[in-house]
């Protein structure tokens, strides 16, 4: 078997592996779903003030909760797997219709600070174990240490004060100038990165901070292995060594890293999202929260899950591209 | 013990950690004696600014004091970070220690639940649940829990893979000691060090998340954290950048300080085992 | 005339910490063309070190030449700038190291691997290196080169791995090889082929060999000088023939007498009683598979093994690793279950006993384990340790106390030792508590599983007398697990080889010995090493 097509089935195996995963995922949804529901009768019939049995009825039918529970399972697998994830009645729309427009602008953010946080992470992790314990790791080291304690939403509020407010240099809130009609594309673009700048960074910081020390860490462990030894040996200069022996397998903890991160990076746009008021999944979970739609809630919560499998499953062709120990069972 | 603190004593930064938490627990027991009174009640004139009207660190827009809040918030942060922290760990030590113990099928249900846990995004699940079960200590609590226990267990499950093929636990088989003994007396002794640092960081995650929930409108309404001062201060951000300023501080400063004293842990715990090891 | 390499009163220093101020104090010696050069010693004996500091290799800045110098062809080594010592590295003086896993680039092919020494080291086009490449592998009798260029390091096998650091180390035909316990990590047949590779080499290339091993054995095969280090010192040196058969320091024979010799002990007769009988055993292992996984992989780790084990007598069981010899013996203790077959301790069946009902039996058969440093939990007291098994069996903490001190005693350790961590103890002294808790539940059997080989020979020597003096005492029938000939020839009445889950052959030690039934056996015995200087110093003896 010969290196790409064991890479290939690495990567149907994950992908395999996933499968299971996902129905977990889906029926744990259900079971959150049933508890939020029967919720929502109540909530909605008050709302209503004419709470009589027949009202109270008739909505639980609306629902399906007069159904038994397996036939409910059932019903809400066939809509998920027809993409039908039930109705906002606060929006008056489909959630999946809701969860789709929002995508965009959460992915954006993602891309952008998955760069910024893994590429300054990597970066950074590399300059403080190559310098170690002079001014440039204990610096780096310091910074890692703050902003990994640092909440989310303080960073994103003090940057509002110090580069909106203050200096006037960003945008505080959304994605673009509503009022500016953009008719040229790249004016738009521009816009839109421009009011990315704050977003980005408060949410990059603290996985800048992670992946700092994650490689910093991995690059000092590969650092005493055998295999620099031999480099030496051979008569390889350090710059090699460094860059093309330790670089390499000390990614690879990172890259892992990486993929396991997705699902704290969309907790983190919750914030991020409510606090600039970038119109994303995000934002549309803390309406959702603020309104007490728990459908939408779970709808995103749900579709936020398939995205990290999603990620992982490209993490892990990224890996089995770095590691040729991939093992297929 | 007195190795360890010697160790542990060494490292400078992890004694200041320990000296910032000392600090922190100080104020939040001495709240009711230096605020006494609701947090939540008027105080005196609103937006002050820190150092005027007798506030030291000013008021809100209701004529609430943010240096009470603070002291009164420090509690509930400590309390959530602690009891979530010490749930999660009793989870996570019972599920890791029979899946790594036992292997087999117990093993492949937990791995597979703890890769669940990986993918769904932690922090909305935590939302979900809170949000379910409606804003409360309790229900904070056990959100907190629930989405913590998977990394205890996972690094519990590692420690029993590895130490149930160790020689001296074979030994103990051959003399015919039950499993709960070896479990509990032969195995568990020698993974407390790596279970007491991966707790002491995760009462600062747990920090991290209550003050996130807190913020986004999700803490207990009865109770006063840092988390809901910054929530509550954002749209004064304009007029009154204290309101906000001071309870970040505040927790960036208590999960620091948490870091610094897991980090000293870990140095101080972990080349002894090394040692031992080698 | 200036040697190939000397190095003159060479100190390296170790940092404050430490137990002593130098690892290698005021050591003298040379190297010449075609020529190879053993240091041997123990562990902490500083003979590693000084492959290193010749290599310029030393774990700086803690570890570092204080003093002294290393001249190659007249230039001093210990004072060349780093980048002068780059250009020699690889070119001049290349090394190859004990563990080949670990000391090739998990990520990188081998190919790669040895094109970086074509690369670093003056200018070649790419097609000419990739043919020499080629050739080195060849070289180094690899099969099927061509693939091995592109494999990674964990598609080779262990033997395959350290025949790639070889063509890598004589890439640009270096003037000198070192090579720190290149055959270690490797089983006797592997280090069979391995010497003869090096020494095939060295001869062809007119290579100068500094060859770091603990291992007499292997000395008598290769060298043709030798330096014995202890403690950081070079004790004596002289020619193979001097060292090994007129040893002058005492050190060196103390070492050289505890060799064990390959000339099997005395028979002695056998008793009439069967102790233990294992009939047609099977053992298969799983991994892989799982509640969703992939295929399951299956090894069978036991095919159909019988063996009896006479009241009193040592049987050997003997193979190399993967042979499924440790199996057998923890199938034998119940820590594994085995599949099929019987497992008769005075005529009961233990194989398909319960945990409940296996308890009353456990007392009478008990393991000695290989590593003394996790055979023991280290936060546990030594007392503690070697009582635990009589209390379990309903002995009062008084009687388990006194019964602790008796077995201390008889282990050769003081009572203040019931007191104390196991990190407080040597390797030696380790493996002597784990006999004691061995012993602790009045066994009948002992299963040891090469409880000697992570040891230094001269404790290594100790041990096996310990073993043979409580066998006596005690009137135990014992099971004793090695890889190494040797020690079983020492300790052996009968011997039992074993491979790929088999018994090839098993029979009176004596007889093995003098006559092989199975090619497989004469292979293994053949490819001990030093054996002609065994059969030779031993015959001396006698005479």
């Amino acid at each position: 078997m010969n290196h790409s097509t064991r890479r290939i089935r690495y990567v149907l195996k994950r992908l395999l592996q996933a499968v299971p995963i996902v129905f977990a995922i889906v029926v744990m949804n259900f079971f959150l779903l049933h508890m939020a529901e029967g919720d929502a009768v109540d909530v909605l019939a008050g709302e209503a003030g004419s709470a009589t049995p027949e009202y109270m009825a008739e909505l639980r039918a609306k629902f399906g909760l007069d159904q038994p529970l397996p036939v409910q399972l059932a019903v809400y697998l066939k809509n998920v797997i027809t993409f039908d994830l039930g109705y906002s009645f606060r929006h008056e729309m489909p959630v999946s219709q809701l969860i789709i427009d929002r995508l965009i602008p959460t992915g954006l953010l993602m891309v952008s600070t998955i760069l910024l946080a893994v590429g300054f992470g990597i970066l950074l992790g590399l300059v403080a174990a190559t310098g170690l314990n002079t001014w440039r790791d204990t610096a780096i080291s310091i910074f890692a240490l703050i902003t990994y304690a640092t909440p989310l939403f303080w960073v994103g509020l003090m940057l509002i004060v110090v580069f909106s407010l203050n200096l006037g240099w960003f945008p505080t809130s959304g994605m673009e100038d509503l009022m500016a009609f953009h008719d040229n594309f790249w004016d738009r673009a521009w816009d839109i990165a421009h009011h990315l700048v704050l977003p980005t960074i408060t949410l990059s910081l603290f996985y800048l901070a992670l992946y700092t020390r994650l490689m910093r860490a991995s690059m000092l462990e590969q650092y005493g292995q055998d295999y620099v030894t031999t480099a030496r040996a051979k008569g390889v200069t350090e710059q090699r060594i460094v860059f093309v022996h330790v670089l390499r397998n000390a990614l690879l903890p990172v890259v892992t890293m990486a993929g396991v991160q997705v699902g704290a990076l969309i907790g983190g746009s919750v914030i991020v999202e409510s606090v600039f008021a970038w119109p994303g999944l995000g934002m549309l979970a803390f309406e959702a929260l603020f309104a007490r739609d728990l459908n939408l809630l779970l709808g995103i919560f749900l579709l936020s899950a398939l995205l990290v499998v999603a990620v992982n499953l490209v993490v892990d062709i990224i890996y089995s591209s770095l590691d040729p120990r991939i093992e297929v069972g | 013990m007195r190795d360890f603190w010697q160790r542990f004593s060494r490292n400078r930064s992890a004694v200041l950690g320990l000296g910032i938490i000392f600090l922190i627990i100080v104020m939040a027991l001495s709240a009711p004696l230096f605020f006494p009174g609701d947090p939540f009640g008027l105080a005196g004139k609103s937006m002050s600014p820190p150092g005027e009207s007798g506030f030291l660190l000013g008021s809100d827009s209701l004529g609430r004091d943010v240096a009470a809040g603070i002291a009164h918030g420090a509690k509930t942060s400590l309390l959530i970070g602690l009891i979530a922290t010490i749930v999660a760990v009793l989870i996570g030590v019972i599920m890791g220690a029979l899946a790594g113990y036992y292997g087999g099928i117990i093993d492949d249900l937990l791995m597979r639940t703890t890769e669940m846990f990986q993918t769904i995004p932690s922090f909305v699940f935590a939302i979900l649940l809170v949000a379910i079960m409606k804003p409360s200590i309790e229900s904070i609590v056990i959100a907190i829990a629930v989405v913590s226990w998977p990394a205890v267990a996972r690094l519990v499950r590692g420690e029993f893979l590895s130490f149930r093929n160790r020689e001296f636990v074979q030994a103990c088989h051959t003399i015919g000691m039950s499993d709960v003994r070896i479990m509990l007396g032969e195995i568990l002794p020698n993974c407390l060090s790596p279970i007491i640092v991966i707790g002491s960081l995760m009462v600062a995650t747990a920090i991290l998340i209550e003050s996130g929930l807190a913020f986004l409108g999700l803490g207990d309404p009865n109770i006063m954290s840092w988390g809901f001062q910054i929530g509550a201060g954002r749209t004064l951000l304009r007029s009154a950048w204290w309101v906000c300023t001071f309870p970040g501080i505040a927790i960036l400063l208590t999960v620091l300080a948490i870091n610094l004293v897991g980090e000293g842990l870990n140095d101080a715990l972990n080349p002894r085992l090394r040692e031992r090891a080698s | 005339m200036t040697r190939l390499l000397d190095i003159q009163g060479l100190h390296v220093g170790l940092p404050a910490s430490a137990q002593r101020p130098y690892a290698v104090q005021d050591a003298d010696l040379h190297l010449d063309p075609n020529e190879i050069l053993c240091v041997v010693g123990e562990s902490g004996s500083g003979k590693s070190l000084t492959a290193r500091a010749v290599m310029g290799l030393l774990p700086r800045p803690h570890v570092n030449i204080a003093k002294g110098s290393v001249l190659f062809q007249g230039e001093d080594l210990a004072k060349a700038p780093d980048a002068r010592m780059r250009e020699i590295r690889g070119s001049e003086i290349s090394m190859i190291f004990q563990e080949p896993m670990t000391a090739l680039n998990p990520v990188m092919t081998i190919g790669t691997q040895i094109d970086e020494v074509f690369r670093f080291h003056g200018r070649m086009p790419a097609r000419e290196r990739q043919e020499r490449s080629l050739e080195l592998l060849r070289d180094v009798q690899l099969p099927d080169p061509d693939q091995a260029l592109k494999a990674y390091p964990h598609e080779l096998s262990g033997g395959q791995r350290q025949r790639a650091m070889i063509a890598m180390a004589l890439a640009l035909d270096p003037k000198i090889l070192i090579a720190d316990e290149p055959t270690t990590a490797l089983d006797v047949t592997t280090q069979a082929q391995i010497l003869n590779l090096i020494k095939k080499m060295q001869d062809e290339h007119s290579t100068g060999v500094l060859f770091i091993t603990h291992d007499f054995g292997v000395v008598a095969d290769i060298a043709d000088r030798v330096a014995v280090m202890q403690n950081g010192l070079v004790v004596e040196s002289g020619t193979t023939e001097e060292v090994l058969n007129h040893p002058n320091h005492p050190y060196t024979q103390s070492l050289i007498a505890a060799v064990p010799s390959l000339t099997p002990r005395p028979a002695r007769p056998r008793a009439e009683e069967t102790v233990l009988k294992v009939n047609v055993l099977d053992k298969t292992y799983r991994s892989g598979g799982g509640l969703f996984g992939g295929k399951a992989r299956i090894v069978h780790a036991a095919k159909k093994v019988s063996l009896d084990l006479a009241r009193g007598e040592t049987l050997g069981i003997v193979g190399e690793s993967g042979s499924g010899k440790s199996t057998v013996a923890r199938c034998i203790v119940r820590l594994n279950d085995a599949e099929a077959g019987e497992i008769l301790l005075h005529g009961t069946d233990l194989r398909p006993l319960g945990r409940a009902e296996m308890r009353p039996h456990r007392s009478k058969i008990q393991m000695v384990f290989q590593d003394p440093f996790a055979s023991l939990n280290p936060r546990t007291k030594v007392g503690r340790i070697i009582s635990q098994g009589p209390v379990l069996q309903g002995a009062t903490p008084d009687e388990a106390r006194q019964k602790t001190l008796e077995l201390l005693e008889t282990v050769g350790l003081d009572s203040g030792a019931y007191d104390r961590f196991p990190h407080e103890f040597s390797g030696g002294q380790r493996q002597r508590i784990g006999v004691a808790r061995a012993l602790a539940l009045n066994p009948e059997i002992l299963v040891a599983d090469e409880p000697v080989s992570a040891l230094d020979v001269s404790i290594q020597a100790q041990i096996l007398q310990l073993l043979d003096e409580i066998r006596d005492r005690m009137n135990l029938s014992m099971i004793f697990i090695t890889h190494d000939l040797r020690v079983a020839a020492q300790v052996c009445d009968r011997i039992a080889v074993m491979r790929s889950g088999e018994v090839v052959e098993s029979g009176p030690t004596g007889a093995i010995f003098k006559q092989q039934q199975h090619p497989y056996t004469r292979e293994l015995l053949s490819a001990v090493p030093g054996k002609g200087w065994f059969l030779e110093s031993d015959l001396r003896k006698h005479s």
